[in-house]
């Protein structure tokens, strides 16, 4: 993946398909201490201790259609080369946290891309899950709930292209605020 | 205008609302073309992403009522992006490798026209639930 934005539309299809209603996104950019986290945690049905070891593993998927699953071994490689770490956490019937944190200064951090365009991709497709998107930097931070958005729009389905496209212009605009500045 | 605030969507409601109005009474209603484009770990790297914007721009653009959504990998991660096809009353149809030219191609021939472009997966497909 070229893009840490593409990582997390990766992982986001995980939670989806774990049947979740609600998805966290948060990331922290700290030029301070020099790291860039990205925590995606859902409220999906989770997985057992067993699948959990078995999940970093690229040759492992619950998918029927083909037999390897790199998406989470994609992005811990990523992060881990990135002199960064990887950690994942799962209950069963409660969710899944994945987190993935790279050194903000490292030159094989993968920038974050077009994450406005990924998160409005998922927000039309899945009109039903809430998707929670928080992003702090230096600067400031950013907060982004469908929750808030869809009672504001009374109705209008918040699929709709328009709607789409005025959040992405909404999301870019308030990211672009609070780049962070290495100062 | 640019879109900053909640506040600012609350602006274009009104012509949100008057663009569903004017669909639901075209004569297109009812008749809604289903794409589901795949986005799995092989779709996402392949540029899935682009795909599918791209065919939510374009139909939107020209009035075409369509439900765009993702699906899981359909096992032909070769030919990524790949996109289902559903016309209304027909079988649906998996298209590979479909980046924005393909897409336009797909859109102006087979959705528009109900041609039959090249690039069919030929397989006995049938869709997956997930």
């Amino acid at each position: 993946m070229k893009e840490l934005s593409l990582h997390i539309l990766d992982i986001v299809q995980n939670s989806i398909s774990a049947e979740s209603n609600l998805i966290e996104i948060v990331v922290d950019e700290s030029v301070k201490n020099d790291k860039y986290s990205i925590a995606i945690t859902d409220n999906g049905k989770g997985m057992d201790n067993e699948t959990l070891q078995q999940v970093t593993n690229p040759f492992f998927t619950s998918r029927t259609t083909r037999k390897v699953g790199i998406g989470i071994s994609l992005l811990k490689q990523n992060a881990e080369q990135a002199g960064g770490t990887f950690t994942i956490n799962s209950k069963v019937g409660e969710g899944t946290t994945v987190k993935a944190v790279f050194q903000f200064s490292n030159i094989d951090r993968p920038i974050m891309g077009d994450i406005a365009g990924t998160m409005t991709l998922l927000i039309g497709a899945n009109p039903n899950i809430r998707f929670i998107y928080n992003h702090n930097t230096n600067l400031g931070s950013f907060e982004f709930d469908t929750n808030e958005v869809i009672e504001e729009l009374e109705g209008i389905p918040i699929s709709h292209p328009d709607i789409i496209k005025a959040l992405k212009e909404l999301i870019n605009e308030n990211l672009e605020m609070i780049e962070a500045k290495l100062t | 205008m640019k879109i900053k605030t909640l506040a600012d969507l609350k602006k274009i409601k009104a012509e949100v609302q008057e663009k569903i109005k004017l669909r639901e009474q075209g004569e297109n209603a009812g008749n809604i073309v289903q794409v589901k484009v795949a986005m799995a770990t092989c779709g996402i790297a392949s540029g899935a992403k682009e795909t599918m914007s791209f065919i939510i721009e374009e139909l939107d653009f020209r009035g075409i009522d369509a439900v765009v959504t993702q699906t899981g990998c359909m096992g032909y991660c070769y030919a990524e992006p790949t996109i289902e096809v559903t016309l209304p009353g027909k079988d649906p149809v998996v298209y590979g490798y479909v980046d924005r030219e393909k897409a336009r191609q797909i859109i102006d021939e087979y959705i528009v026209k109900g041609e039959l472009v090249d690039g069919i997966i030929p397989v006995n497909y049938k869709t997956i639930d997930e």
